[in-house]
């Protein structure tokens, strides 16, 4: 089947479909967006997360067909422009990226964190990230990376304000 | 394998007429995970998210009406004042990602016996009832006769959920979990509990210790007669370590777990009477506090 959706604003078409076919699978293997890793391909590690109208999602336990005609973001999708987003930026300043498969995941779900609540606590942090496995960082410096992001999402507000 | 998509309600009960081998897929938090590990090839996939009614929820004379494909998420957000039960079993579902999609239709429609919704709907009162519909009407299944084996409901091939009708709580209501951690964890046991002071009765539910979700049946008995015979619902006196002692006793004989990779039926058997004890005393304190503040 042919399935047609929006991804980071784009509109995009993928053919020849299988019906029980994962938006994970679409978007890595059709559409050209590979940023969103498969690791576990049962919801359980989080790295293929994505928004979906908005909300973030495991894109694995998203059937294709069932994104026709709506929004998809993806890790590329939260760049500035060429540069990256201030997400990924902090994740690169505090070190939190080692082998990169869980980072894709990570990203999606810290910017949705951050944009309901810009300065969470840290029982926030682990609560929102909780569907996120890591095999290599031990967390902490993901800990770090959200708390670089969210203060510097702070400072941005109180400048442009 | 076929991809149905009906836009409304009527489109999918005669999609479900006309395909009756078709696997519904809403949140696709269970559905997805047998395509990805081609555990199970359905003639097809039968999507209901285009169906907004489903996503909806409202409360009509004390009752809510739980459309079935609310996620946990919003159930948490929304629902926590007059469904106190299900929003903590919700928020021990799976992950914030799990939580966004998965909901109660789901977990009614799969049927596992730990499933984390059904010890709460099973506790949530007498009168909870699954609204399943086809081409041919609407029945209301209470929930008692919703469950019917390992994984298996009383839906008939040609019907969806539509809903869940549900008493707003009308007093304090509790749901446990025991796993190997907070997050991510199929439920090695789960009990539900509820006081419903407003016809003197209590309610439980068993999660992952038989083949199917079930009340404690003779553990209410004896708990609404003590409550009754000494006027506690009155008095908001202390239960008594006896009475709390029992009453777990019961809840634990309630049950006919099996030994598997996530326990064995004897850890199952005591960390039910644990639940049950904790949940009877955590509401129970509640609700004493309540009538003392009213006195
Ligand atoms: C990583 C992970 C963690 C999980 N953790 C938990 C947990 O802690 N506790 C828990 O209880 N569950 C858990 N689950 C299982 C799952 O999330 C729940 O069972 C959820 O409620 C399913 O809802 P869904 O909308 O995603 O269902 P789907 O996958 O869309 O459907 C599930 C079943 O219900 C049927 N169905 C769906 N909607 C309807 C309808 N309207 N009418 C008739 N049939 C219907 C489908 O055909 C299918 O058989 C977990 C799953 C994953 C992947
Ligand atoms: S690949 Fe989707 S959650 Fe692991
Ligand atoms: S950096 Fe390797 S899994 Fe997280």
């Amino acid at each position: 089947m042919r399935v047609t959706f929006t991804a980071n604003g784009k509109p995009v078409e993928a053919d020849d479909v299988w019906e029980g076919e994962s938006l994970l699978y679409v978007l890595r293997e059709r559409v050209g967006l590979p940023g969103s890793k498969n690791a576990c391909e049962q919801g359980e590690c989080g790295s293929c997360t994505v928004y979906l109208d908005g909300t973030p999602v495991c894109s694995c336990l998203v059937a294709a067909g069932q994104v026709q005609d709506r929004e998809v973001r993806t890790v590329e999708g939260l760049t500035d422009g060429e540069e990256l987003g201030l997400v990924q930026q902090a994740f690169v300043d505090a070190g939190a990226v080692q082998c990169g498969f869980c980072t894709p995941g990570l990203l999606v779900q810290t910017d949705a964190l951050l944009d309901r609540s810009p300065q969470p606590s840290d029982t926030d942090i682990r609560e929102a990230l909780s569907g996120n496995l890591c095999r290599c960082t031990g967390y902490e410096k993901i800990m770090d990376a959200v708390r670089l992001a969210s203060a510097r999402k702070c400072q941005k507000v109180g400048t442009s304000e | 394998m076929e991809f149905l998509r009906p836009a409304t309600w009527d489109e999918a009960l005669a999609a479900k007429a006309e395909h009756p081998t078709a696997l519904p897929i809403s949140g696709g938090t269970d559905v997805m995970v047998e395509m990805n590990f081609d555990v199970h090839r359905p003639s097809a996939l039968l999507d209901l998210n285009r169906i907004t009614e489903l996503t909806e929820w409202s409360i009509t004379d004390g009752v809510v009406r739980l459309g079935a494909a609310v996620p946990y998420s919003r159930i948490i957000d929304e629902l926590s004042e007059p469904l106190p039960g299900l929003a903590r079993a919700a928020h021990t579902v799976g992950s914030p990602q799990i939580r966004n999609r998965g909901g109660v239709g789901g977990n009614l429609g799969g049927a596992s016996p730990a499933g984390d919704a059904h010890p709460a709907l099973l506790a949530a009162g007498r009168d909870v009832y699954v609204e399943a519909c086809s081409v041919r009407g609407t029945r209301l299944i209470p929930i008692d006769e919703f469950y019917v084996g390992v994984k298996r409901n009383s839906l008939e091939k040609d019907e969806l959920i539509r809903s869940v009708f549900i008493p707003v709580a009308d007093g304090p209501q509790q749901f446990s979990k025991i796993g190997t951690r907070n997050a991510m964890v199929i439920a090695v046991c789960a009990f539900g509990f509820a006081l419903h002071p407003k016809n003197h009765t209590v309610g439980t539910g068993i999660g992952s210790a038989a083949p199917t979700p079930r009340r404690a049946v003779e553990a209410e008995q004896y708990l609404q007669g003590v409550l009754e015979e000494r006027g506690l619902w009155e008095s908001g006196d202390l239960l008594g370590t006896e009475v709390i002692q029992k009453f777990g006793e019961l809840v634990k004989a309630a049950a006919s777990p099996i030994d598997d990779v996530r326990g064995t039926a004897d850890y199952r058997r005591h960390s039910l009477a644990v639940m049950a004890r904790r949940t009877l005393t955590w509401t129970w304190n509640d609700y004493s506090k309540q009538i003392r503040s009213a006195a």
